[in-house]
């Protein structure tokens, strides 16, 4: 023991470091650490901090107001006296323009993501999707102008025919492929092969000239509507839906090529042609990628100020019928930015108050959609993974 | 020990900027700030750079409206504040409360032109008219002779002088409807009546241009004679305030309108002179 002691101390000095480096040691350790762990938690007490000071200055209105006015009166008139200010239409019109613009960007989002990564070859896709990308980059108030100078005019001139085209472009791929699937389903009780065929053809002729009737005559009463304002739900819908593609495009093509190649070579493996590949493998392993990146576009629609400043016309009230995306409306976010200026803490308390009101129903509401967002993500994964 | 130096000079440093910038912000006279409404605002701007160019003194204009106009010279960040309306009593309060003086001075006057894509077929309409048409209860221009189209109807902000002025002169005690379209310029209102050949909308006399009509209100054309002489029932003052009776460069700037150079310039922008 004594013998060798002084020899095993000599080999293993390289490795027992002396009290006061492993202190050192430890406290850069810690430093470290704590400095890391203090930027992170910077991000959440930001968080916190703006939830608390917006809730702070929403309070008061609350408790001068009540909350039943606010909620279900459309009367906004914060600058009359006495003042008004039901903002039930302006809640509709944002919750209006943000269903309108997911309806149009998250289909052509996912499409064109399914595009990218499963359709067109790889070279290409090196080059299409930056350009996606950079719809990103345009300031919004530069989409603004344009929904302001060019599409409204657009929209007022030529309203009508730009309805039917869209009807056409986007309903008559549908119908043919719902014209082929029906004749072939009701012709597949016929055993004989060739009388099977001429039932198929005849069912395809009739139901292929009733449904373009159908097109011609719905796409002729669009192409006589009259679009009075071009400063619409529409136009901002439309607006919206640009600055939410490429989010939705980028995040949603990211959870494609997450599902990797084992899958969808298994896939094809089993003989899966390259549409029951993407339908029935790859949307499923993705689909709660692809949610993320539909929660994350429409909070894009929903938190954008200047374009629907510019371009939603601004006029308070519930469109008639309810549904009439060619009337004006007004946001949560254009009021806040609108009115903000008159706003002062130092005339009309309940008149500023009332824009944090807003503002909290805002993060509310994001906040909702994420916490839902991210338990839907859990579950997904909790049936992917098989448990 | 060295460490110590190199913070005591960053604080030196510092504490050397902040006298600088502290000293410029003091030279007073040597820089006039404006702020406030959109329908002053080019008027501001003719009379700023004119008075850069005879006198030398930097001019910063902004155009935030009229409440915002107020809003700065109560919190001071301002000498002048551009306003298209009178200040309202809360205004005036707060800026008592601030320790702050506001006088009025009329610098010109406006007319509130409505105006009408060139289109439409309808040459004036009464006070009483524009009012039903703002309230909702004319909504086809059929009713008050011109095509049958329905009225798309244009606001300002509600922050915004004119709209103001607007609601004294026109609608009195009555409410604007709520379908009406809000847009926030005097340009805004004037490129959407423009585009639009339903539209009405109301403008400061000086956007008035070939792009749009306007029309002859209780049969009176918004021109700068009928408003001199009070014919044309849509007009009011415009003014400037400032913090206690104006003086050395801010009087000489308030003075402008009285000078010939001043005189002509209001004219050229499409106000009318008050002297």
């Amino acid at each position: 023991m004594n013998g060798d002691s002084p020899a095993t101390a000599g080999r293993s000095s390289a490795f027992i470091v002396s009290a006061r480096k492993r202190k050192l040691q430890k406290i850069t350790r810690m430093a470290g650490e704590s400095t890391l762990f203090l930027i992170a938690a910077v991000v959440a007490i930001i968080v916190l901090f703006i939830f608390y000071f917006v809730a702070r200055d929403a309070v008061p209105f609350f408790q001068i107001r009540g909350f039943s006015e606010f909620f279900t009166k459309t009367d906004w008139y914060p600058a009359d006296d006495p003042p008004r200010f039901g903002a039930l239409a302006i809640i509709y019109g944002s919750l209006m323009v943000t269903a309108g613009s997911a309806l149009i960007a998250v289909p052509m989002g996912v499409s064109a993501a399914i595009c990218l990564s499963d359709v067109i070859p790889f070279s290409v896709r090196q080059y299409v999707k930056p350009i996606i990308e950079m719809l990103a980059a345009i300031p919004s108030v530069a989409f603004g102008f344009f929904a302001l100078v060019i599409l409204a005019p657009l929209l007022q001139n030529f309203g009508g025919p730009i309805l039917m085209w869209t009807w056409w472009l986007i309903a008559s791929p549908f119908l043919l492929l719902a014209v082929i699937v029906v004749s072939e389903l009701l012709s597949t009780s016929i055993q004989d092969d060739s009388r099977r065929r001429v039932v198929q053809r005849i069912l395809v002729a009739v139901f292929g000239l009733l449904s373009l009737l159908f097109l011609f005559f719905v796409g002729k009463h669009l192409q006589e509507i009259q679009i009075l304002t071009g400063t619409n739900a529409l136009n901002v819908s439309i607006i919206l839906s640009f600055m939410a593609l490429p989010t939705i495009v980028s995040v949603s093509e990211d959870a494609l090529q997450a599902v990797g190649r084992d899958l969808r070579e298994g896939s094809y493996a089993l003989g899966a042609t390259r549409a029951e590949t993407i339908v029935k493998i790859i949307l499923p392993a993705a689909s709660s990628g692809i949610l993320a990146a539909v929660i994350l576009g429409i909070m894009r629609s929903l938190g954008e100020t200047m374009v629907v400043w510019m371009a939603s016309g601004n006029s308070s009230h519930v469109p008639e019928p309810w549904y009439n995306y060619l009337e004006s409306v007004r946001t949560l976010t254009a009021t806040i930015a609108g009115d903000m200026g008159e706003a002062d803490q130092v005339t009309g308390s309940a008149r500023f108050h009332v824009l944090f009101a807003m503002g909290l129903l805002l993060l509310v509401i994001s906040f909702i959609s994420n916490f839902i967002s991210e338990r839907i993500v859990v579950r997904q994964r909790k049936v992917l993974s098989g448990q | 020990m060295k460490k110590m130096n190199m913070l005591k000079m960053a604080l030196y440093g510092a504490a050397m900027i902040g006298l600088m910038t502290s000293g410029e912000a003091l030279a007073e006279g040597k820089k006039l700030v404006l702020d406030g409404s959109t329908t002053v605002g080019p008027l501001a701007k003719a009379f700023a750079s004119y008075y850069t160019k005879t006198t030398g003194v930097e001019v910063t204009v902004s155009e935030s409206g009229s409440g915002n106009g107020a809003k700065s010279l109560i919190n001071k960040t301002c000498d002048i504040a551009d306003m298209s309306r009178a200040m309202k009593e809360n205004e005036l309060e707060a800026a008592k409360s601030q320790g702050v003086n506001p006088v009025q001075n009329v610098v010109a006057l406006d007319g509130l032109a409505i105006i009408v894509h060139p289109s439409n077929r309808v040459k004036g309409l009464t006070k009483e008219q524009v009012r039903d048409i703002y309230t909702g209860k004319v909504t086809n221009w059929s009713q008050v002779g011109g095509p049958k189209a329905p009225i798309v109807v244009i606001q300002r902000e509600s922050n915004s002088g004119t709209q103001d002025s607007f609601k004294e002169l026109i609608m009195g005690e009555e409410k604007v409807s709520e379908k009406a379209e809000t847009q926030a310029s005097n340009g805004a209102i004037k490129s959407r009546v423009a585009s639009t050949p339903n539209a009405v909308g109301f403008v400061g006399l000086a956007f008035v241009n070939r792009s749009i009509k306007a029309l002859a209100v209780n049969g009176v054309k918004p021109e700068v004679r009928t408003v001199k002489d009070g014919t044309y029932p849509v007009h009011r003052k415009l003014f400037m305030y400032t913090n206690g009776q104006p003086t050395g460069d801010v009087k000489k700037f308030i003075d402008l309108p009285k000078t010939p150079a001043g005189k002509r310039m209001i004219t050229e922008i499409g106000f009318v002179n008050n002297y």
